[in-house]
């Protein structure tokens, strides 16, 4: 029996956090994001994990915290506004180190926006929305198989290295339906955090200053260990001594610098040879791989890079690509996010131009083909 | 004494609270609470938020959670849900709890999750150093209210009764007996307690108050609070300018973790063939 099923995004995202193990779920209801908690809710008592319906995303994001301080995995989904709430406790799961996953549905903003329409406008959001320097790892998935992958990859990247990953989804993403092959349970790889064997001598925070994973223990099971939103120790406990605050803010931002290629990810299509490159994520990524194919039929020299992994950015390839191509294009829903950083890092060497929209409709493919085309004929 | 030491972390005291404040009164019966009831203290989780009162559970010798401001309830619900078998206690202030937590307040309340809420309440914002909050009385000083408070205070104990909390008692860091035997029961309670700690800040309140020293503050204490049984036969005369300290409510009603375990029993019978994992999900309508 194969297991393939017609599906939509946020059900395939529902599907593989539960693959992962996700064994908890806060959320509040937020169009387009809705069908992830109304699943979950069907779905979590069914495998004796819990689910609850907080009074707001304020404290959706505390309520998995807490749980995933007891050891479990914990999720949440959101939109725009919802995702703004969620700012200040997303840097506390950064600095406390505690692993779970937001699950983004982009919809046009700012404020209430357009709450059914496209948009990719959290880019910049995902990646510095809370305040201070702080890790964080966003993936977006480009179809609704992705949706089911990334969320995978976004549970075991959080359990790997403690750290808060979002997966930045959009209304066309979410909502769409494809059919999705889904693969055995048994082949899929599953990070469970690492943990301490016994408390003696427990320090929480204690870690290889050059960008080192600490150990997690569970809440509950005779740790006794004392976790704070303020700079501290190893020991768990505040610290004003500025080596402390040194030390700790370099080996969290270390923690994903040296994970970024392990945790790479990307799809490419016609790059090898290409004269104008477009780099998209998301919804408009399907765009402007219908696009590419378009010009190379027409015997345009185009080529695709969309990435999976936004924040980090696959660096090294991109910029290996960069050395190469005459043109790069970056069709996004937006007025410009993603293009800042390809500009950083093709640093010059090709003209890199960029292709936004924001009225919620999703690019047509004649939109990016134009712009491949730079208004030949 | 040594009973009650076993519960501290003695390497992180001395404290921070100022000289004469009441929060170490208030974590005291707390402390003496549990070991009278001999909680194991492996089973213990304690959440606080930010402020002076926030810095209680940082002393004590359990699984501690500081946390944002105002968010301690929101973070405790998860908590406790997850593991419905720990005790899970919140230490929290006027500020925190009823200014930026009031909405988490009022919904861990409706659900009567059963977590032991210990609201410290000075009157105004000590860490940011004497601001007035929610539970400042109409016409008292602050920082931010220079010609007195105009906003009406909360009645904290009628808004957690009002919200669906189960367990509702008051007292003060004078009253340490009694707030200790208060604390006892509300432990016990299986469902949302709060206890409102009346606590003096001499450093802020006090002085911009000019009510004289912290042992000033504690007779004012003394003087003016009534025990709720005493006021029963007291008249209205007599009560005015008094306030009630006691236990206020204690009405048990379902608790909400074991209503959610009850529901997982129940549709796990109905799905008994499921193996966990991914499964067919039913067809969501959007």
């Amino acid at each position: 029996m194969t297991n393939a099923k017609l599906m939509q995004g946020n059900e395939a995202c529902t599907l593989g956090a539960l693959a992962a193990g996700l064994d908890f779920y806060a959320g509040y209801p937020i169009t387009p994001s809705t069908e992830i908690a109304e699943l979950c809710s069907e779905e979590l008592p069914k495998i004796g994990g819990k689910f609850i319906q907080m009074e707001d995303e304020i404290g959706s994001i505390a309520a998995i915290i807490g749980a995933s301080l007891t050891g479990r995995k914990a999720m949440t989904a959101t939109s725009g506004p919802g995702f703004s709430l969620m700012q200040e406790n997303l840097g506390y799961a950064s600095l406390t180190e505690v692993p779970i996953v937001i699950i983004n549905v982009q919809r046009v903003g700012p404020s209430t926006g357009m709450p059914t329409s496209l948009a990719q406008g959290d880019v910049m959001q995902a990646r510095w929305g809370t305040h201070g320097d702080h890790p964080v790892v966003v993936l977006a998935p480009g179809n609704v198989k992705e949706c089911f992958e990334l969320t995978i990859k976004a549970f075991n990247i959080a359990e790997d290295y403690r750290v808060p990953v979002i997966v930045l989804s959009d209304e066309v993403i979410g909502h769409m339906r494809e059919k999705v092959v889904l693969p055995d349970l048994k082949d899929i790889k599953v990070s469970r955090r690492a943990a301490p064997s016994s408390p003696g001598g427990y320090l929480p925070y204690k870690a290889d200053a050059d960008g080192g994973v600490p150990l997690m223990a569970p809440f509950g099971a005779g740790y006794r260990y004392h976790v704070t939103g303020l700079f501290h120790d190893e020991t768990g406990f505040p610290s004003n001594r500025s080596d402390v605050a040194d030390t700790l803010l370099r080996r969290l931002q270390r923690k994903v610098e040296k994970a970024e290629p392990a945790i790479r990810d990307y799809f490419t299509e016609s790059v090898e040879d290409c004269d104008v490159l477009v780099v998209a994520f998301g919804s408009s990524a399907m765009s402007a791989l219908s696009a590419v194919r378009q010009a190379r039929a027409k015997g345009i020299k185009a080529g695709l890079f969309r990435p999976k992994t936004i924040w980090p950015f696959p660096e090294e390839p991109l910029g290996e690509l960069a050395s190469r191509v005459k043109r790069v294009i970056v069709p996004e829903m937006n007025l410009g996010q993603l293009i800042l950083e390809i500009e950083r890092i093709v640093a010059g060497r090709a003209p890199v131009e960029h292709l936004g929209k924001v009225n919620g409709e999703l690019f047509r493919p004649e939109e990016v083909l134009a712009a491949i085309m730079g208004g030949q004929r | 004494m040594s009973e009650m030491l076993k519960y501290f972390r003695e390497n992180r005291l001395p404290h921070i609270w100022c000289p004469g404040c009441g929060h170490g009164t208030i974590t005291g019966a707390l402390v003496r609470a549990i070991a009278k009831l001999k909680l194991d203290k492996n089973r213990i989780v304690v959440v606080s938020g930010i402020g002076c009162s926030s810095r209680a559970p940082g002393y004590l010798d359990f699984d501690t959670l500081h946390t944002t401001h105002g968010r301690a309830l929101a973070f405790a619900t998860g908590i406790k849900l997850s593991r419905p078998d720990l005790k899970v206690i919140v230490m929290t202030g006027d500020g925190d709890c009823t200014a930026i937590g009031g909405n988490h307040f009022i919904h861990a309340a409706r659900r009567n999750i059963d977590i032991t809420t210990i609201v410290m309440n000075n009157d105004i914002y000590g860490m940011t150093s004497g601001q007035y909050s929610p539970m400042t009385p109409t016409g008292m000083f602050g920082t931010t209210a220079p010609y007195g408070n105009v906003e009406r205070p909360f009645d904290l104990a009628k808004l957690a009764i009002a919200s669906g909390a189960t367990y509702v008692g008051r007292s003060t860091s004078y009253h340490a007996q009694l707030l200790e035997e208060l604390m006892e029961k509300a432990l016990l309670n299986k469902g949302f307690s709060v206890i409102e700690a009346v606590s003096q800040c001499p450093t802020y309140f006090g002085r911009k108050n000019k009510l004289g020293s912290a042992v000033d503050m504690l007779n004012w204490y003394k003087e003016r609070a009534v025990n709720v049984k005493a006021a029963a036969v007291m008249t209205p005369e007599k009560l005015e300018g008094k306030f009630l300290i006691g236990e206020l409510f204690n009405q048990p009603a379902p608790e909400y973790t074991a209503a959610y375990d009850a529901l997982v029993d129940g549709v796990r019978r109905k799905f008994d063939t499921f193996q966990g994992g991914v499964r067919e999900c039913a067809q969501n309508s959007d």
